[in-house]
């Protein structure tokens, strides 16, 4: 365009100005989040390169990694709290997702009544704090005070209630659907959004060709709302494997039982801020974190440029 | 008007900082979140009656996070003037780190024999760091009324206390023992290092594994695993899932029997449980045998090095070393004894009781505490996951005895 305006003599060639205002408008957010987000990761990144020599903090290259990876007990650790983490994943991938999916269909069916109530009734637990969350199911499943119990009497299950939170074999599981309950308001909000915006005449149409019911989900609203599946996924995955503070509300920082419920959260807060009599190790610490960055990174990389690029897009 | 302003102006920046001037600020970092309030309204005040220039506030935080948290703001150099220390390696780094002064030339220091120093100070015997404050006892405390009830008496020996709960658990109205896995520390503390000295002999036994001539392996430390797995079907149904508070609250509202406790819970116990308490030692496998108790040295007070008031805070150390300061404390708080040399008189029935174990008894110290709690594996941490897997079943007690002589081994090479 600018051709055209040079070679016009009639105009005066226009001087391009540097649009100060972009960078104005720009800088304070983006000094705020250099300040808060870029430096401390630039500053984690380079901690996990060094480690006390003789009491002074050097230069150790790729060390604390080797050790991380290497020594019997810190990789046994690792392992296992990455191990956990995968599975906390892929339950609520299983569970959490599908379900959220599954209310935003039913949500969205326009003879629904009271649809508003259940939208936010099921949004609330989302908005709660992890600590009320953490605290009201370690009550309602304490085997002394909680309700659990006696409501599983009640229906002659009590047979079937165990201490659940205590047991190395369910205690993941548990925690992971309590996390599923509190989040599982998010996807289907998501996707209740996406359903929405799905414009009446392709539905319509559909409904012409005979297709309705459910096959009119499966083969019209699924691929369209694909897309915020996707997102829902990364953003399953991000949480997950950032996930610290429900395990540490209702498991302590052990991720007891056994370490059966200790994440990559609950590893790297033992090891860089200590815990009882075992003292903090920052670089050992940076080391982890760096680790769940670069995991983190790899997930949403993998997302970003293999399979959203091949998600087909609709346009109306 | 502008006179009276400038008048006003005056005072209020000038002058009133000189008045708080005169008054010093004292900071006492801590974990004993539980006596804040004993603190508040006994302790400081009288400190505070004689020492009117200086102000003292105590600071408390969760126990847990109290070691790496102190350590953060000792670095950050934002630590109050007093340290509330752990007894044994915990403190002892801080004091080589040069975050704790000497304070061997404190007037006062010498109302305390060296075992009572023996957790502040250093291998080579030198240098003392803390002003020990008081130590705490194992054993068990518990219902009279519902022994009465069932009408059994308190167990001498191991087969006597299984009998007892035995004869609870087939009466059915108590959980005969009030302890839970969850929190795993429990399993450790009110447990292992509970019972255990009856089976290493106390202070042979930690001095010896020290030295490396026992091992975690022999049979004299995987014992009281298999003992602690005895537990199992007396305590109280889902225990896998109950925490610490849980544990106390079964017991307080009387629902338990037995309590396996350590001498800090007397005080939150009297203010709670509304029926008559008695305790008794962990018993011994024969009548007769020698009996040992775990008599730990918990709590001491230190000066941060870098603190901004030494002079006011050492003034204060003075203070928690005299005479004066063990009476207050030892009956403010009972259940935590002094360490004074100086005899306390104690009111409280229940701590003469644990205290009088002293006499017949052979103390020792929690063996994970010292040197060999040097390292990592944390011998603590590791003691606190193993006993409560044993309890919950899912290790073996040679399992669990292996699992952290292996873990020591990867750190300690006791001196030949």
């Amino acid at each position: 365009m600018s051709d055209t305006d040079s070679t016009d003599p009639a105009i005066a060639p226009v001087r391009r100005h540097i649009r100060w205002h972009v960078l104005v408008f720009l800088a304070p957010a983006f000094l705020v989040y250099t300040a808060v987000m870029i430096l401390p990761l630039i500053e984690t990144l380079r901690l996990s390169l060094f480690n006390m020599v003789e009491g002074q903090l050097s230069f150790v290259g790729f060390n604390n990694f080797r050790v991380l990876f290497t020594d019997p007990r810190l990789s046994a650790d690792f392992w296992n709290a990455l191990s956990n983490n995968v599975i906390f994943f892929i339950i609520h991938m299983l569970v959490q997702n599908p379900i959220g999916i599954a209310l935003a269909a039913m949500l969205s069916v326009p003879s629904l009544r009271f649809a508003g109530f259940y939208r936010s009734a099921i949004f609330v637990p989302t908005l709660l704090s992890f600590v009320i969350v953490g605290f009201i199911w370690k009550l309602i499943l304490s085997p002394i005070w909680g309700i659990a119990p006696s409501l599983m009497d009640w229906v002659g299950l009590k047979w079937a209630f165990s201490p659940w939170l205590g047991k190395p074999e369910s205690a993941l599981i548990t925690v992971s659907l309590i996390s599923v309950w509190q989040y599982v308001g998010i996807p289907m909000m998501l996707i209740y959004a996406a359903l929405l915006n799905i414009p009446d005449e392709v539905l319509e149409a559909a409904e012409c060709d005979g297709i309705t019911g459910w096959s009119q989900f499966w083969k019209i609203k699924l691929p369209l709302i694909l897309p915020s599946i996707g997102i829902i996924s990364v953003l399953t995955f991000v949480g997950n494997f950032n996930a610290f503070d429900l395990i540490y509300t209702v498991q302590g920082a052990l991720g007891g039982p056994n370490g059966s419920t200790d994440i990559l959260g609950t590893l790297l807060y033992r090891t860089f801020f200590g815990f009882q009599n075992q003292l903090g190790d920052r670089s050992m610490g940076a080391t982890i974190a760096a680790v769940m960055f670069l995991i983190i990174l790899a997930g949403v990389s993998l997302y970003l440029f293999v399979i959203q690029r091949r998600m087909r897009r609709y346009q109306f | 008007m502008t006179r009276i302003l400038k008048g006003v102006l005056f005072a209020t920046t000038v002058l009133a900082p000189g008045m708080v001037f005169a008054q010093t600020n004292l900071t006492i970092e801590s974990w004993r979140n539980d006596d804040l309030s004993i603190w508040q309204e006994k302790i400081i005040p009288a400190f505070e009656a004689k020492n009117p220039d200086i102000k003292v506030t105590f600071a408390p935080m969760a126990p847990t996070e109290y070691n790496s948290a102190v350590n953060a703001k000792l670095e950050a150099g934002t630590a109050g003037d007093l340290i509330t220390c752990r007894p044994f390696d915990l403190s002892l780094g801080m004091f080589q780190k040069g975050q704790l002064a000497a304070l061997n030339d404190l007037p006062g220091m010498s109302n305390f024999s060296d075992t009572a120093k023996s957790a502040w100070t250093t291998d080579d015997g030198k240098t003392t760091f803390c002003v020990p404050m008081a130590s705490v006892i194992h054993g068990f405390i518990y219902n009279k009324k519902a022994f009465e009830e069932v009408g059994v008496e308190v167990p001498k020996t191991e087969d006597e206390f299984f009998a007892v709960l035995e004869k609870f658990k087939t009466d059915g109205n108590y959980i005969p023992l009030a302890m839970g896995t969850k929190d795993q520390w429990e399993a450790a503390t009110m447990g292992y290092y509970n019972i255990g000295p009856n089976y290493w002999k106390g202070e042979e036994g930690r001095k010896a594994l020290i030295a490396g001539e026992q091992k975690l392996t022999d049979p004299q430390w995987v014992e009281p695993y298999a003992t602690l797995a005895k537990w199992k079907p007396y305590l109280g149904d889902g225990f896998e899932a109950q925490t610490y508070p849980d544990s106390q609250n079964l017991f307080t509202l009387g629902r338990a029997a037995i309590y396996p406790a350590g001498s800090w819970e007397i005080a939150p116990f009297r203010a709670q449980a509304d029926f008559e308490m008695g305790a008794f030692p962990p018993p011994v496998k024969n009548a007769g045998d020698t009996c040992y108790i775990s008599d730990h040295n918990d709590i001491g007070i230190g000066l941060n090095a870098k603190g901004k008031n030494p002079e006011a805070a050492k003034k204060f150390l003075e203070w928690v070393a005299s005479a004066e300061f063990a009476e207050l404390y030892a009956n403010a708080l009972p259940g935590f004894f002094s360490l004074n040399s100086t005899a306390v008189k104690m009111d409280d029935a229940l701590a003469q009781e644990f205290v009088s174990w002293r006499e017949n008894c052979k103390p020792t110290i929690r063996p994970s505490a010292a040197i060999v709690g040097r390292g990592q594996p944390n011998l603590d941490l590791e003691m606190w996951r193993v006993s409560a897997n044993v309890i919950n079943g899912t290790q073996t007690p040679e399992e669990a005895g292996a699992e952290t002589q292996k873990g020591l081994d990867s750190w300690y090479k006791p001196a030949k």
